[in-house]
């Protein structure tokens, strides 16, 4: 097998100097009874070739050659061969977690630059090294402010992304976390009203998504006056991390928890991708997760090392912070090789490629009679459309002329099920949005 | 020191540190629409003008800036990580090339079935064979590393006993177990009771007896344990639970010592999860990512995170949303698909030789034991699986720690075992090369350890003090603790007024 660097001669070569007859001896500890006689029933063996031929097969089983206008918590976004050419090397591929910090320091200098990258992005003061993915980054915010705070309840937009808030159910179901959700207005923001003195007192944290889950931008200053007014938290999720190179970073927020895919991560059907807690430095202490940071050698060299770590499971087992151990840090490299490619023009020229893509997006399809725009807020590159029949039937027809439509927001919200959310992208070709405008009209015109 | 020799490496500073306005490392093609001006587009109070502090730099100095950090890295292409319990074994470059596939890596998790027949199969294919190895019945592909596969099994017997009327309160977890073990309890809603091991370093089932109450809802165990031990009675001890209407529970950290050899589903395990960068070669990148399926046996099935995989009548693929006794979800979409597919070319790559594989392991651990036990401690004298535990206390007469003869390896061209670890042997030294070390690296690793041990009585100081050949020599940690510096600032004008005059 190419993977074993051994020779049947070494083997028993090996087993020679060990003392032991035959590899069966080496196994005796495990009751005889439960050592299998026959081998596994598994696929293979097979060579590089028909592995390769495998996943290409299964590669043509999904949707390549299509156009997909869908968003929703993951986004289609330039990437580049550098930065996938960089994260490749097996230096960084193939190291181990870095706590031995004399042979890490290019994987520990690369998470404090992530840390750093991170803080400017979100416009908080210290940022971890990296959570799974948005939807437990953003459990494990809602479960720090509840460290923090010493409170129980937390009030959660209904327009967080609905996943997102399935994932915070469960963990919070055993926790004795009261979830509360808030619904929307006509703007698609969250419905400030239902935000009265009753439901704010003893609250943990008002816990918004910007852009949220219908494309819209939350305001988020009159939502940290309230969340502040009676000793709760702001937690801000940001599933669309090129958005903050145009739109205000969530300063107000106390903490936000981010899903980084957006920043150079392939969709790759869900993950892996990156999650970020950011917030307040005076919170650092109760942030889960690995941090690196900056110290000396004997020397007075600049070097870097993972710090804080009593906050961690490893050294304070069932009274940790979070029992989060392996997170996703070749993921944070490549979002780190991203920005620094991108760089502050190219995130900024990106962004506005984005809201200049989904406006003329926007314009092309409110012409088609009876496609109307709902969710009137500030939106960035996704906005809700009402359609006049439901969003299923539509994306059956659309994906025969090889579109994936909007997503479908009746799955989570039974009042919307003539609403879908479009994303347009600056990887989308203006070609492609009006392709999608023809075929929906012809769709709309047909009988049902 | 055979295996290592002093080369030049690059000095370099932060990205940040070269940065100047106008350098760009990315153009993105020509805008095909009307341009919009943002902060009009947005509203004024939504608007930003751009990230201050964001890097300003070409292509070619990203480039040289991470290969140059990248040098500074030690890693499974350089050579062995004899680290136990981690199971730093080979990660093989076709499975990056298959996870890049267009068709594969540009698929998005919410598009609909029948455009994603393809990410599905591969899902499907990889519990299959999953439920193979561990000999089990249903399987979740959903948590994103161990540690969430941990909660998840946890909230699945939670479910469980709460359906039969009572969760109980208790996990039960031996003191060798891994700090994730009770972190994860916790976040389930149970308590932990610790439990020791006996002088074997294993359950005392006696004890056992004791402690599994009707509170008890679970024992969590690794086995092989983190002595590397088989745990002799495992029959026994599922027994002990199951008469009592409690669970059993297997870490499957140290699965590398146990696939094709036997399967935990015929020792009484009732749930287990799996660490695919671990036993099933996918890298390791720094810290992550990786991903944590659970087995479970068929009573467990219905609690299952949704959604799950499933193949229809038809043949075809789907996802199974409608599941009213799951636990939920536990993070967003499929799980960490593109370590998935990784972990099935492993898998297809090997077929039933992963036998093999795992006798080598077990064969490599062995060998080094062999011919290290006459000069270091062997705190447990049991038959070693796929990692052996040393303690330093030889050593420590001389005045040299676990930490000092593991930073010393570095010296030699080795990454250090792990140290510390178990917490039940003081000064531990564990060592686990895996399947992928050649007998050529095994006998280099020996000659290092052996030569270490005659260094400690010779010249401790050198120990002591190393290592010497890095970039950087031991750093302050407990200065980076009690003034934390968790990112990097621009110098303010003073401080450059300082530097300039210095």
């Amino acid at each position: 097998m190419r993977y074993l660097p051994k020779s049947p001669s070494e083997r028993q070569e090996m087993l020679a100097a060990i003392g032991a007859q035959s590899i069966e001896e080496l196994f005796q500890s495990i009751p005889e009874k439960f050592r299998l006689r026959t081998p596994l029933a598994l696929p293979g063996p097979l060579s590089e070739t028909e592995i390769i031929q495998y996943f290409q097969a299964r590669a043509a089983e999904n949707a390549r050659g299509y156009t997909s206008f869908l968003g929703a918590g993951v986004y289609c976004h330039l990437r580049s061969v550098t930065a996938d050419a960089l994260v490749q090397r097996g230096e960084f591929l193939t190291s181990y977690t870095p706590y031995q910090a004399e042979i890490s320091q290019g994987t520990l200098t690369a998470i404090f630059e992530f840390q750093t990258l991170m803080c400017q992005l979100t416009g908080q003061e210290v940022a971890n090294a990296s959570m799974y993915d948005g939807s437990t980054a953003l459990t494990e915010a809602v479960l720090m402010a509840e460290r923090l705070t010493g409170r129980k309840r937390v009030l959660v937009a209904r327009s967080v992304h609905p996943e997102y808030r399935q994932v915070l159910a469960t963990y919070a179901r055993n926790l004795g976390l009261e979830i509360e959700e808030i619904g929307f207005t006509q703007s698609g923001q969250l419905d400030r009203a239902a935000l009265d003195k009753t439901k704010l007192a003893d609250a943990a944290a008002i816990v918004v998504q910007s852009p949220n889950f219908f494309g819209v931008l939350e305001e988020l200053p009159t939502l940290g006056e309230a969340a502040h007014g009676t000793g709760a938290l702001l937690v801000t999720s940001i599933a669309e991390a090129v958005s903050l190179g145009a739109v205000r970073p969530p300063t107000e927020a106390d903490i936000v928890a981010m899903e980084g895919q957006s920043l150079g991560v392939a969709p790759c059907y869900g993950g892996p991708y990156v999650g970020v807690i950011a917030t307040r430095e005076k919170f650092v202490r109760q942030m889960p997760g690995r941090l690196a940071g900056q110290t000396t050698d004997a020397e007075g060299r600049r070097g870097f090392v993972l710090t804080l770590a009593t906050r961690e499971q490893h050294i304070r087992r069932e009274k940790a912070t979070s029992n989060i151990c392996t997170n996703e840090a070749l993921y944070a490299l490549a979002a780190t090789i991203h920005l620094c490619l991108l760089g502050k023009e190219g995130l900024r020229e990106q962004a506005s490629h984005n809201i200049a893509k989904a406006r003329f997006a926007l314009a092309e399809l409110e012409k088609i009679p009876g496609v109307r725009r709902v969710f009137t807020g500030p939106f960035f590159n996704e906005f809700t459309l009402e359609f006049p029949r439901s969003v299923k039937m539509i994306n059956t027809a659309l994906l025969r002329e090889k579109i994936i439509g909007p997503y479908a927001l009746g799955t989570h919200y039974p009042e919307l099920t003539k609403h879908g959310v479009l994303c347009v992208t600056e990887t989308t070709p203006r070609a492609e949005i009006e392709r999608m405008a023809v075929a929906l009209r012809r769709i709309l015109e047909s009988p049902v | 020191m055979r295996k290592a020799g002093r080369h030049v490496s690059q000095t370099e500073g932060l990205i940040f540190e070269k940065s100047a306005t106008g350098k760009r490392g990315m153009e993105l093609p020509p805008l095909d629409v009307p341009p919009v001006d943002p902060a009009k587009a947005l509203g004024r109070e939504f608007a930003r003008d751009g990230v201050r502090g964001f890097p300003e730099v070409s292509e070619i100095e990203v480039v040289r800036h991470f290969t140059r950090l990248s040098t500074w890295n030690y890693a499974i292409d350089l050579g062995m990580y004899p680290l136990g319990s981690c199971t730093m074994k080979y990660n093989p470059r076709v499975n990056e090339f298959a996870a890049r596939l267009e068709g594969l890596a540009g698929e998005h998790p919410s598009q609909p079935a029948q455009v994603a027949q393809g990410c599905l199969r591969i899902l499907h294919d990889l519990q299959k064979c999953l439920l193979a190895i561990t000999g089990m019945d249903a399987v979740t592909l959903q948590p994103a590393a161990g540690a969430q596969g941990e909660l998840t099994g946890l909230l699945m017997i939670r479910a469980y006993l709460e359906n039969q009327g009572n969760p109980r309160k208790k996990v039960l977890i031996p003191d060798s177990a891994h700090g994730t073990n009770p972190a994860s309890v916790v976040i389930a809603g149970y308590e932990v009771q610790n439990i020791k091991s006996n002088a074997r370093g294993q359950i005392d089932t006696d004890h056992l007896r004791e402690f599994v109450s009707g509170d008890v809802a679970a024992l969590m165990l690794t086995n092989p344990n983190t002595l590397g031990v088989f745990e002799e009675r495992i029959a026994e001890i599922a027994t002990i639970l199951h008469e009592r209407g409690a669970l059993l529970y297997m870490d499957g950290a140290n699965m590398n010592a146990l696939a094709g050899i036997t399967r935990p589903g015929d020792f009484g395990v009732d749930v287990m999860h799996l660490n695919l960068h671990k036993t099933f070669s996918t890298p390791h990148g720094g810290g992550g990512p990786g991903a944590g399926p659970v087995t479970v046996k068929k009573m467990l099935e219905p609690y299952l995170p949704v959604p799950t995989v499933v193949q229809k009548e038809d043949g075809t693929f789907a996802l199974d949303h409608n599941r009213p006794k799951s636990v939920g979800r536990v993070r967003a979409y499929c799980g960490n698909f593109g370590v998935l597919l990784r972990a099935l070319a492993y898998t297809l790559a090997y077929g039933p030789g992963i036998r093999q594989a795992t006798e080598d392991a077990v064969l490599n651990a062995n060998y080094i034991r062999k011919n290290l036990e006459d000069l270091f401690d062997l705190p447990y004298n049991l038959p070693s699986m796929h990692e052996v535990v040393f303690s330093d206390a030889r050593q420590k007469a001389h005045g040299a720690s676990t930490m000092d003869i593991a930073k010393r390896l570095i010296d030699y061209g080795f990454h250090p075992y792990t140290t510390a670890f178990p917490l039940i042997v003081p000064g531990a030294m564990m060592i686990e090369p895996t399947e992928s070390e050649s007998k050529e690296e095994c006998d280099l690793f020996i000659e290092a350890m052996r030569s270490i041990a005659a260094e400690v009585e010779t010249n401790p100081e050198l120990v002591k003090t190393a290592p010497h050949s890095t970039r950087v020599g031991r750093l302050d940690e407990v200065a980076a603790a009690r003034k934390p510096i968790l990112r990097w600032k621009p110098a303010t004008e003073k401080e450059k007024e300082l530097a300039h005059d210095a």
